[in-house]
């Protein structure tokens, strides 16, 4: 096969799943909420337990008017929902979904990648705040810029806490240095990356940029149709990357009880839906920080954790 | 001696960056600056991964592009940040253009008077574990340095931050007089 052939094929496969897993993350968030909540959630749509509903909510989206506001900045605007789903398409390429090489593209310093590109969200949503001239969507933009700046600090460094037990930054070597015990000695680091994880995609409880009781839709108050959709779909892929991350940082990603070799994507997979399970759980279960508490949770509660946590590996790995 | 696909990428990398960077200093939309700022940087991001120095690449995109322009913006957003058109800047034009354009073409002859049409090798190893061994073994000593530079950054700014700390004595000073 020649290699500008593999090259494409890798990356259309990157491309179907962007594709896919947010829509599939999406309905099931539609039908587990529902449940949690006593209520049936979507059922027409598709005939069967509304399967299509997702894809009648697309059809409508293209359908609706695109209106971009009289004094706002438009070209800055419209780049912004593009801005926000391109880091994580990228992010997506590196991801290892199995052994040998199972990965649209290994990095040897994929985790680094991983973590700079993610990073780049951020200056999608303040172009998104700051262009809607619009007060909510500005203010939800500064709100959402304090809690990503603060939390890239934890992400970040349970990431590193990991590479440093792993000796690697790239993300299949950290799956094959992975051990089982690794669960418990790197917990606290999962937790706080997890936990910052779901701030950086500004997810509930840390829905607090968004707050749609006090600030409307924050910065993407003034978007509509198919760029609101842009907006909604990166929060989607958004779950996937954080999963899928956890998952292969560390969950272990395509370790499994049994056949690693042949069936290494089936528990990556499967890992990736349990953890986004869990992101849509907390949806439901927790109510939205507020802005003080969120911000002394990441200072006071992860940064410290996190430093622990790195002191902690780097002293087991030393004794090992 | 041809031109290779990679001169081509590094002559068009480096007049992105130029170009954005000419318009973070001339563009009179105060936050677009900011955004040009992101293009230059990202730019140089690049010139840096067409130089296989992909660490470099990639701290350059998370410390600056994720991180510094954003507290830039966020703090022209908190102050000041008008959509369109800001008629009332007032740049000191042709100081800047002196100082920013003769220390460009300084460098620029300085550099290419160096090394003119040599061709020097890409050192063996630009991965994250050469730098690491590098900075940790051979640098040390600056890399502490430099450490020791932010922590005292740090310590201003939560000084400046919080007028409490200092003036906490002469406050009650006064009440007690």
């Amino acid at each position: 096969m020649p290699s500008w052939l593999e090259l494409l094929i890798r990356v259309l496969a990157v491309v179907a799943a962007f594709l896919t897993l947010p829509l599939i993350v999406g309905q099931t968030e539609h039908k587990v909420m529902a449940h949690m909540q006593g209520r049936l959630g979507p059922m027409y749509a598709g005939a069967f337990h509304g399967w299509a509903q997702l894809v009648a909510d697309g059809i409508k989206f293209v359908q609706k008017e695109d209106v971009t506001p009289r004094e706002a900045d438009r070209t800055v605007f419209r780049l912004a929902p593009i801005v926000a789903l391109l880091p994580y398409l990228l992010v997506l390429l590196v991801i290892p979904l199995g052994p040998h090489g199972l990965v649209a593209q290994p990095l040897d310093i994929g985790l680094f990648f991983v973590l700079s590109v993610v990073g780049i969200g951020v200056v999608s949503v303040l172009m998104a705040a700051w262009s809607s001239a619009n007060k909510y969507a500005l203010l939800g933009g500064l709100r959402a810029a304090a809690q990503l700046l603060g939390y890239e600090l934890p992400f970040v460094l349970a990431a590193a806490s990991v590479a440093m037990a792993a000796g690697t930054l790239s993300l299949s070597g950290i799956v094959h240095a992975w051990q089982p015990w690794w669960l418990l000695w790197q917990f606290p680091a999962m937790l706080i990356f997890f936990v910052s994880g779901l701030a950086e995609i500004r997810r509930p409880p840390f829905d607090m940029p968004i707050a749609e009781s006090e600030l409307v839709f924050g910065y993407m108050t003034e978007y509509t149709g198919l760029r609101f959709a842009f907006f909604l779909l990166a929060e989607y892929v958004g779950i996937v990357v954080i999963a899928a991350l956890t998952t292969v940082l560390f969950l272990g990603g395509w370790r499994g009880p049994f056949a690693d070799d042949q069936l290494g994507w089936l528990w990556t997979l499967m890992k990736v839906f349990a953890v986004s399970f869990v992101i849509i759980w907390l949806r439901v279960s927790y109510p939205r920080l507020r802005e003080d508490q969120l911000q002394r949770l990441c200072w006071l509660v992860l940064v410290p954790l996190a430093l622990a946590q790195l002191l902690v590996t780097a002293a087991v790995k030393l004794a090992w | 001696m041809g031109i290779e696909p990679v001169d081509v990428l590094l002559a068009g990398l480096g007049a992105i960056a130029l170009g954005a960077g000419v318009l973070v200093v001339s563009t009179r939309h105060i936050v677009r600056a900011g955004l040009w700022l992101v293009v230059a940087l990202g730019a140089t991001a690049g010139l840096y991964l067409v130089l296989s120095a992909e660490l470099v690449a990639w701290v350059q995109v998370l410390l600056y592009v994720g991180a510094v322009v954003v507290l830039l913006l966020f703090a022209v957003m908190l102050t000041r940040a008008p959509i369109g058109a800001s008629p009332d800047l007032d740049r000191p034009r042709w100081a800047g253009l002196l100082v920013g354009g003769g220390a460009g073409v300084g460098l620029a002859a300085l550099l290419i008077d160096a090394y003119r049409w040599s061709r020097v090798p890409l050192p063996p190893g630009t991965g994250a574990t050469e730098i690491g061994t590098e900075v940790f073994r051979t640098w040390v000593l600056p890399f502490e340095v430099l450490s020791v530079l932010l922590l005292a950054a740090l310590i201003g700014a939560i000084v400046l931050s919080r007028p409490d700390i200092g003036a906490a004595d002469t406050e009650t000073g006064r009440r007690e007089g």
